[in-house]
């Protein structure tokens, strides 16, 4: 069919909708590698300027890391560039293994499938797993991956609301007729950067049979006295039935990602998991880097004891200045804004202070929950740290938000 | 606001309103472009009304623009209970 005119005239007036909402997303072109500070061209065209990063997932500061780039150009020479299979057809190197076997130990699981991204690993566990007999129980704050996850599966589906171990338990207590219940919670949630309360949503999932499955994407690497993850912070390893996390974040921020857990429970993914059945491997060079991240990271604590002094220094700073802060332990560091147009329009002003981050309003976070979220980094320096702050406290003056709590912002702004 | 349409808000309120939040729901609030109930969180909904009312609603009449408001819910139930 020709790409007749009223089907393009559509198209154009649907993007122009988005745009007249403001929801429009416009990229900002990075010129070098991914760090604390990169060179951003923005707008389009405009002669790129150094910022700040503070709304990367790198929070390790792997991406960009000496050992990790050598790492993946090593593979790269010795593996090749791609696998052009799927992993069962012709598509999986002894790295591939090697990986899944090292990230076993790592998160202390029984066995690891690695998946293209954990969006696709979000996409295919549940499916794999469950049938119309089961019933999944989300937090309701989960990942946008794992509502399109459990909507590809034929399980009844459940929420509860956020972090409430007692809403959890009456819809435990209500599908007790099912004959399967998982348990489905991110272990730090990507908006609000707070932790899932994992000891007492196993303690609820032993007593009301319930598997528990945690998407730890943006955990995993950092979380906990090792960085094994949310799991490990919560005093539950080897409890957590299902463990989805990613490469792409904490472990080198490349690509990737995988479903971790009982190893019956991965060997089915590893049979039936559509997106790791019909999609690419990871391409070798993903697999070095992400190889010598694992050894980095069991080698020593040192880069997640620096994220999370950072983490707590930063939050502090915020604090002190007098921002509506999300309270957390997470590097995820919420500021509060309310309104919309008041995260963009700072959003924007601190950019032009040489501070990178990003607002976020609805439908990405509820109505009325309007922010900005900062994500700190083991690779920020004391002197990032400081910047940031001097930045923010000037655009907030400009505001005149500094010392407003959430009634304050929505009779200002609205909400 | 009739018993049918006070049986869906109290559940509306009890199933989706955190801890805190004093929204006020009515008959005509909007629920889903609203803000208060999300699309992802709606099957409970349903599912308390099939339950509730021994009704069947259809997937493809259990639209979040059916779902949007006590009244269009109520009506909805209305609708499979004859």
């Amino acid at each position: 069919m020709a790409y007749a005119t009223e089907v393009r005239q559509w198209y154009q007036e649907e993007i122009a909708r988005i745009a007249e909402a403001g929801l429009l997303k416009q990229e900002r072109f990075i010129h070098g590698i991914q760090g604390a500070e990169i060179l951003v061209e923005f707008p389009p065209g405009s002669r790129p300027r150094t910022v700040i990063n503070l709304c990367a997932n790198n929070y390790l500061g792997f991406s960009g890391h000496p050992e990790v780039i050598a790492a993946a150009r090593e593979t790269l020479e010795s593996r090749g560039y791609g696998m052009s299979s799927v992993r069962f057809i012709c598509g999986t190197q002894d790295l591939h293994r090697e990986l899944e076997r090292r990230l076993t130990d790592f998160l202390e699981t029984e066995d690891t499938l690695l998946f293209p991204s954990c969006m696709d690993a979000n996409a295919g566990v549940f499916e794999a797993l469950l049938a119309e007999q089961d019933v999944l129980i989300a937090d309701r704050l989960v990942h946008a991956s794992i509502v399109d996850g459990m909507r590809l599966c034929k399980a009844v589906q459940d929420t509860y609301k956020h972090s409430d171990m007692g809403h959890l338990e009456e819809k435990l207590v209500e599908h007790q007729d099912k004959r399967f219940r998982m348990v489905v919670t991110d272990g730090v949630f990507s908006m609000d950067g707070d932790v899932a309360k994992l000891d007492e949503i196993v303690m609820l999932a032993e007593k009301h049979r319930a598997l528990v499955c945690v998407d730890d994407s943006h955990a995993t690497g950092f979380m906990g006295a090792r960085g094994k993850g949310t799991h490990e912070a919560c005093g539950v390893l080897g409890k957590i039935d299902l463990i989805t996390t990613t490469l792409g974040k904490a472990l080198g921020g490349a690509s990737g990602g995988c479903v971790s857990g009982r190893k019956e429970l991965v060997e089915l993914c590893r049979q039936r998991a559509r997106p790791y059945l019909f999609s690419n491997a990871v391409a070798p060079a993903v697999i070095g880097g992400a190889l010598k991240v694992l050894e980095l990271l069991t080698r020593s604590t040192e880069r997640r004891d620096v994220l999370e002094r950072n983490a707590e220094e930063w939050r502090r700073g915020l604090v002190q200045a007098g921002f509506d802060v999300k309270p957390g332990r997470s590097p995820i560091v919420p500021v509060m804004l309310y309104n919309a147009r008041l995260a963009q329009d700072m959003a924007r002003d601190l950019f032009d202070e040489g501070i990178y981050v990003v607002g976020f309003f609805f439908p990405v976070v509820p109505k009325g929950q309007a922010r900005i979220r900062t994500q700190v980094s083991a690779a920020h320096e004391q002197r990032h740290l400081d910047r940031g702050i001097e930045a923010f406290v000037k655009v907030g003056k400009k505001y005149g938000i500094l010392g407003k709590g959430k009634r304050e912002l929505v009779e200002a702004f609205g909400g | 606001m009739d018993d049918l349409q006070r049986t869906i808000r109290d559940y509306v309120v009890k199933e989706y309103l955190e801890e805190g939040d004093d929204r006020e729901v009515g008959e005509s609030t909007p629920l889903i472009t609203g803000g208060i109930v999300d699309s992802f969180s709606m099957v409970s909904l349903k599912r308390f009304l099939e339950k509730r009312y021994g009704i069947q609603i259809p997937d493809a009449e259990a639209t979040p623009a059916a779902f949007d408001t006590v009244s269009g819910i109520a009506a909805l139930v209305q609708k499979f209970r004859k």
